[in-house]
């Protein structure tokens, strides 16, 4: 709105102050007619609903009882705060019973969606054979107590390593590299990774399949799939990598330069120690999407029931593969085993994202207390040692210089 | 850092002085070794472009424009084109965006404008957290609990509303109460359905970050004006946010796309344009490659790259606008979604 954004007057004609940074107010007021309207409307959509669906009506189904009550529950709250209220007041009440009912379905619905598959898995989970055997041995009738997804697991494992071991030291040296050599060149790569974070990832998949399996006559493999995560997760790692590497203030890289130290030294001990904690996470966001994709490894990685550890022969299959072709199978047994792999999966993704959090949670440059402590600690041990070089030999002039902080 | 020459540049003004001309061999390794990365990674990805339209045209130029045009697909005898999947592709993908951005941006409203503090991290996090479930499990909740559950709502709509084309189901009497359900089941809607719920977390994650960067001196503003809250956020955040909402979606779009397993899972493949949303059968590109790839001969082969080629302009042009939308809003100035 043009009236709002005016308020930003060009500096200058009004003498700017210097103001402390920002904070948001809070708005939560919440007054007693506020909640009975509420729960009023509530219950009485909930009565007319039930009065409609038992006696008036021949309306059936719980989705549409809900939507129903729903919708007489707004008409009926709108008409309760409009009898004490003028429009724009009417109008953001309104709005916000709309916007919480949008947040509370969505949330919801996805929390459900695992939860669905975490309660459908149980089943297999509950047998320690579900963790220590794979299907080999498992016939098709044989009930959920026979066989396992060991080999998904083994191969879930496998095919992430190798795809880890590809894309992290291409990835950051190419995101060191957008950073620290910036010229036409880089813009150029930027742009092009940024157009392969559109590859669908079943097009990577087919790339892999076309080249490395029917053009260079690799078998479905391990390594084949492991190559196509890679093909799929690298302008994912670089792009976040890059977003996390241009974080880094650029005050620290120019007091390194001013020591004298020549670039790799300044990205080596100052940019990557500084942007640890978020590369880290670019790397364990990327591993959680490359883990749970289903669609490359499809093409390049067949599908095998035995526990195969051999990345160059031999189909080998990950968790999500499992599950998908698990559940194909019309045996309740196989669907069971198929959301046991799916809850697995799950659970390592939450393991990751978990993991994730826990490093990355701070931008670069801050500290958590004991890292403080460190530098702190490691900071007053140079400036003895410098100290004591300068007492050794000859005195030099008095200046003491006080203990350096090594940034705040 | 360019910034950071300049400014010692600045600094060392009487003589110009160009720290980084030359300092020494291993700076020089050092910036040849990262120049190496970047070729490499452009080898990789312009290998990747490159092969896939070296092998694409082959089909194409067997095809010619018919290739846009055919809706079967049976490239060994010469008749395939991709009107039927990339027409399944687009249908789905409006239908996941239709559902999934009311839904996005109401949780993304909920969650910078009216959440508790204390809930706002948590809620961040979960969102986050459903952005990266695998879509094996989407798919799955998909075929066996939303499948069986929505083909009541299915059938209602198409009783009431299939006057509009889209809404018609074909072979299905309402009046019939032994009808089978099936011509329900394995719709574009449903596999709307279930990308939906796949891309809105990553819409919302976007639409959220935009909506907390508005400047607190304009909300203020309007509330200082007698704004209510909902005028705040019609005012101020939407209009502040507008770029970002509409790159956020672009993105999501991007994602529903070329979304492959969610809707391999529950689609039934049919290979004509099949405008019954709410009718069994449908199809995407995505789901074309995974089902023929493993039959394909070496032509079939060029055909399918032919088809993911297409579906890879398309992701492209989607992603491209979005970040360039974003980026040239004002809200989009700051952040890196």
């Amino acid at each position: 709105m043009g009236t709002i954004t005016e308020h930003r007057t060009p500096a200058g004609h009004v003498a700017p102050t210097p103001r402390p940074p920002e904070e948001r107010r809070r708005l939560g007021t919440l007054r007693a007619t506020d909640v009975y309207a509420a729960v009023g409307a509530a219950l009485a959509a909930l009565s007319i609903t039930f009065l409609l669906f038992t006696r008036f009506t021949g309306f059936t189904g719980g989705l549409g009882f809900a939507a129903t009550a729903y919708a007489l529950f707004l008409g009926l709250y709108t008409l309760l705060v409009s009898l004490e209220e003028d429009g724009p007041a009417v109008r953001d009440r309104v709005a916000s019973v709309i916007v919480h009912s949008l947040a509370a379905l969505t949330l919801a619905a996805l929390v459900f969606v695992v939860l669905y598959t975490l309660l459908e898995g149980r089943e297999a989970l509950g047998n320690l054979n579900f963790f220590t055997e794979d299907l080999v041995a498992a016939g098709p009738l044989d009930p959920i107590t026979v066989g396992g997804i060991r080999h998904a697991v083994v191969g879930t494992l496998v095919e992430i390593t190798i795809a880890l071991l590809i894309t992290v030291p291409t990835g950051l040296v190419c995101a060191v590299f957008l950073n620290e050599v910036p010229g036409r060149l880089a813009r150029f790569v930027r742009t092009i990774v940024e157009a392969m974070t559109a590859l669908p990832s079943i097009v990577a998949g087919l790339f892999v399949y076309a080249t490395a399996i029917l053009a260079l006559g690799l078998e479905k493999s391990a390594l084949a799939a492991g190559l196509a995560l890679s093909v799929m997760m690298l302008p994912i790692i670089i792009r976040s990598a890059d977003v996390v590497l241009r974080l880094v203030p650029g005050t620290l890289r120019e007091a390194a330069y001013a020591t004298g130290a020549p670039r790799w030294r300044t990205v080596w001990h100052v940019v990557l120690p500084t942007a640890r904690s978020g590369l880290t996470t670019a790397v364990i966001l990327g591993t959680a999407r490359g883990i749970g994709e289903t669609s490359p490894v499809l093409l390049t990685a067949g599908y095998a029931t035995d526990t195969n550890t051999d990345p160059l022969h031999g189909a080998m299959t990950s968790l999500p593969l499992a599950a998908f072709q698990l559940v194909r199978s019309p045996e309740p047994a196989y669907i069971a085993r198929g959301f046991g792999a799916a809850a697995v999966l799950m659970a390592l993704v939450l393991l990751l994202f978990v993991l994730a959090r826990i490093i990355g949670g701070r931008g670069p440059g801050q500290l958590s207390r004991r890292q403080e402590h460190r530098r702190v600690a490691g900071s007053a041990r140079d400036l003895r040692r410098i100290e004591s070089r300068r007492a050794g030999p000859t005195n030099g002039p008095g200046a003491p210089g006080k203990p350096a902080r090594s940034h705040p | 850092m360019a910034n950071g020459v300049e400014t010692i540049q600045r600094a060392t003004e009487p003589v110009p002085r160009r720290p980084h001309s030359d300092s020494g061999w291993a700076d020089r390794l050092f910036r040849s070794t990262l120049r190496g990365g970047g070729f490499l990674v452009l080898l990789v990805m312009s290998l990747v472009g490159g092969f896939l339209a070296y092998r694409a045209w082959e089909a194409l130029s067997e095809a010619g424009t018919s290739f846009l045009t055919t809706e079967t697909w049976e490239p060994d005898v010469g008749e395939f084109g991709i009107a039927a999947v990339i027409t399944g592709t687009a249908m789905i993908a409006a239908v996941a965006i239709a559902i999934a951005v009311p839904l996005a941006l109401g949780t993304a409203l909920y969650i910078s404008e009216y959440a508790p503090p204390r809930l706002r991290r948590t809620l961040v996090s979960l969102v986050d957290l459903m952005a990266a479930v695998p879509s094996v499990v989407y798919g799955l909740w998909g075929l066996f609990f939303l499948q069986g559950e929505i083909v009541g709502l299915a059938r209602w709509i198409s009783t009431y509303f299939g006057w509009f084309p889209p809404f018609d189901v074909t072979g299905a009497d309402p009046r019939d109460p032994l009808a089978t359900a099936t011509v329900y089941t394995a719709s574009t809607f449903i596999a709307g359905l279930v990308v939906a719920l796949m891309v809105a977390p990553i819409i919302c994650s976007i639409m959220r970050e935009v909506f907390s960067q508005t400047p607190v001196g304009e909300r203020e503003g309007a509330l200082a004006l007698g704004a209510t809250r909902w005028g705040v956020i019609s005012s101020v955040v939407l209009p502040f946010g507008r770029g970002g909402m509409i790159g956020g979606t672009m993105l999501g779009l991007g994602r529903a796309l070329g979304e492959t397993i969610g809707v391999y899972m529950i689609i039934s493949p049919v290979f004509d344009i099949q405008w019954h949303v709410l009718q069994t059968g449908g199809n995407s590109v995505s789901a074309l490659i995974a089902l023929r790839y493993g039959e394909a001969t070496s032509f079939g082969m060029s055909a399918l790259m032919a088809a993911g080629l297409a579906l890879f302009v398309v992701t492209l042009i989607v992603n491209f606008a979005a970040s360039s939308i974003v980026a040239r809003s004002r809200s989009g100035a700051e952040s890196d979604s």
